[in-house]
């Protein structure tokens, strides 16, 4: 591989990019300029800004669908970025996972077609069911605003998992569900308060305050270096259930508890493992 | 067994190709087609033309007199003609579907009804799912325009399927037709010298190419497949995919001033534009068609990027300027190194034919 090999490669990629010479899947998605263009401009954050360490990728499945579910945190979801640059990068076949985001993404300018070409489609049972049944390696955050949008003194507590829609899906496709903890991503915005008022002035769930925002201007934006940590547990197996019991409310409450406290305990011993957030400094 | 069927909307490309095929066909012994217009008559072969207009009750003297088995309803118009305004629209539309079932119900001999319908009918929303299936409850059911009426001749279509359950009743969900010989709103957008697109949305799109459009209607007007089925290329485009492959620059205008814009445009006879087109041009859309390959056990012959393909063939959009600037840039900063993405361009048609999936 030389510089000529390089640059004639570059300008292959640019010309199908001009000449619209490209797929994009039924969601959107389009995996080249995923990989070449969306990913690469998270990998220094990744790689160098939270230093991220991947525990368990061995659980994830090579290349069969599954449902990985993790806590949600950090104020502005820069943890679902990292999560899909880790199991594109870290895992050996190079999945894309396909994220299932809030109604609000979509209805953004920019924001929305940028998701669905990143491979995120919005959370709706039908998305989620159409990806696991094509074998798709689907990612949700059942916390959703309450999670990521929680006060820093609440850190590493989880909060309330929705009503458990994922679980459903996941039984109806009997797709394993994998457990994930994410260590890190609460203390990028140490969100102290938040302006209730203008928030909801703007349509937002909320718009925080930290030590640094809005006093700091758009320096305030620059999320804080933590050390990160993301693993995943062992595979909750779902295909010992019936596709019908998706429909037992009792199935799916008790499953998704299951869940939830496999993610809250991988959580507290991670925390652990990775000992003081800022390492540098302290 | 003799057949003769009624095809409405002939004066239209897909009515009349279809007309004309099934004229051509051994088991059909006559086919009648209807417009309110009379047709460019060489596309319509064997097919008597007999120009009625839907909206008046003459309709059911044709029906009676021809003893018709099999009706297919293609005459749903996608935008106001120049001419005569919206409401002459929906008047073509919505009364004259009122009228061709009200001659249906009270026909002895009519057996099978075919309609054609629209994807439109879905609307098109941030809060949908991806893909759309024939049974899913659109978030934001079209209030306006062509999709409005799409929807209003659906449900007198299923008004009338309930009061003759002995009439097999077909509805044909298509997405956009595209091809040599389609003129619709979406394809005259495509030809514009520049594209008007949403500040900031990239709408995932879906189009049918005509030959699977008159195949799915052929057969359809042949057996018995009652339902309500869509019908589309597999795959779906971005509209950034879109006109890329067309080489159309773009005026990127935010979702506001798109509206004003539109209305302006319209009112000087500028271009089409209601406002569900700025919902398709923000959210986009794109439907399951499992239903209708397992039913017909049959698949496409174009994928949506291959109907789109055929599309700029037949208009001669293929290597369009970008794309030519590009590769003489290339050529002349690199010299021998250029050699590679013209390499792929050859590559290209083989995949262009191919399609998706």
């Amino acid at each position: 591989m030389n510089a000529a090999d390089d640059l004639a490669e570059a300008l292959a990629f640019l010309r199908r990019r001009v000449a619209g010479e490209y797929e994009v899947d039924e969601f959107g998605f389009d995996p080249e300029l995923n990989d070449k263009v969306l990913l690469e401009l998270l990998r220094p954050l990744y790689r160098h800004w939270f230093r991220v360490e991947t525990v368990g990728m061995e659980n994830v499945p090579y290349d069969s669908g599954a449902l990985v579910v993790a806590n949600h945190s950090g104020t502005v979801p820069v943890d679902a970025l990292m999560l899909q640059v880790a199991l594109h990068d870290d895992h050996p076949a190079h999945r894309a996972l396909r994220l299932l985001g809030a109604h609000l993404v979509y209805e953004l300018p920019v924001l929305g077609h940028l998701a669905r070409k990143s491979g995120h489609t919005l959370a709706c049972p039908e998305d989620a069911d159409r990806l696991l049944r094509k074998g798709e390696l689907v990612g949700v955050f059942p916390e959703g605003y309450k999670g990521v949008g929680k006060p820093f003194s609440e850190r590493y507590r989880l909060q309330r998992f929705g009503r458990g829609g994922f679980v459903a899906s996941a039984i109806r496709a009997g797709v394993p569900i994998i457990p994930c903890s994410i260590v890190g991503a609460e203390e990028i915005y140490p969100k102290i308060g938040d302006l209730r008022f203008v928030a909801r002035a703007l349509g937002l769930p909320y718009l925080p305050i930290t030590p640094f925002f809005p006093w700091l201007g758009p320096l305030g934006m620059v999320p804080l270096p933590s050390k990160w940590m993301i693993e995943f547990g062992e595979p909750v197996r779902t295909d010992e259930f019936e596709p019908d019991d998706a429909d037992d409310p009792m199935t799916v409450f008790n499953l998704t508890d299951h869940v939830r406290e496999i993610i809250q305990h991988q959580l507290n011993a991670l925390r652990l493992r990775r000992g003081h957030a800022f390492p540098l400094f302290f | 067994m003799t057949h003769t069927v009624l095809v409405t909307g002939v004066s239209r490309h897909i009515g009349a190709r279809l007309a004309s095929m099934l004229a051509a066909d051994p088991e059909i012994t006559r086919v009648i087609g209807v417009d309110t217009v009379p047709p460019p008559s060489y596309e319509l072969g064997g097919t008597e033309f007999v120009r009625v207009d839907l909206r008046s009750p003459d309709i059911a003297q044709v029906i009676a007199a021809a003893d018709i088995d099999t009706v297919v309803h293609m005459s749903l118009v996608s935008a106001p003609s120049k001419g005569a305004g919206r409401s002459s629209m929906k008047e073509h539309n919505v009364i004259g579907t009122m009228q061709l079932l009200a001659a249906c119900q009270r026909s002895e001999t009519v057996s099978r009804v075919v309609v054609r319908s629209t994807t439109a009918v879905y609307g098109s929303s941030p809060h949908d799912p991806a893909m759309f299936t024939e049974d899913a409850e659109p978030h934001e059911p079209p209030v306006h325009g062509y999709a409005k009426d799409a929807c209003e001749v659906e449900g007198y279509v299923r008004g009338f399927a309930r009061r003759r359950p002995d009439v097999t009743v077909t509805t044909l969900r298509f997405a956009n037709f595209m091809g040599p010989g389609v003129d619709s709103p979406i394809t005259r957008y495509f030809l514009q010298p520049v594209l008007p697109t949403v500040f900031g949305f990239d709408p995932r799109l879906q189009f049918v190419h005509e030959d699977d459009a008159i195949e799915v209607l052929r057969r359809m007007a042949m057996e018995d497949h009652k339902g309500t089925f869509n019908v589309a290329g597999d795959g779906v485009m971005l509209l950034s995919q879109c006109v890329r492959r067309a080489g159309r620059p773009t005026i990127p205008v935010p979702s506001p001033a798109f509206r004003v814009l539109g209305e302006l445009a319209r009112s000087v006879g500028l271009m089409e534009y209601s406002p569900e087109q700025l919902a398709l041009m923000s959210y986009g859309r794109a439907v399951d068609t499992s239903r209708v390959s397992a039913e017909l056990d049959w698949k496409p012959k174009f994928s949506t990027a291959a109907a789109f393909d055929d599309f700029l063939r037949s208009h001669g959009l293929t290597d369009g300027l970008p794309v030519r600037t590009f590769d003489w840039l290339s050529g002349l900063g690199v010299g021998r190194g250029a050699g590679r993405p013209g390499g792929k361009a050859g590559s290209k048609a083989g995949s262009r034919a191919g399609g998706r999936r």
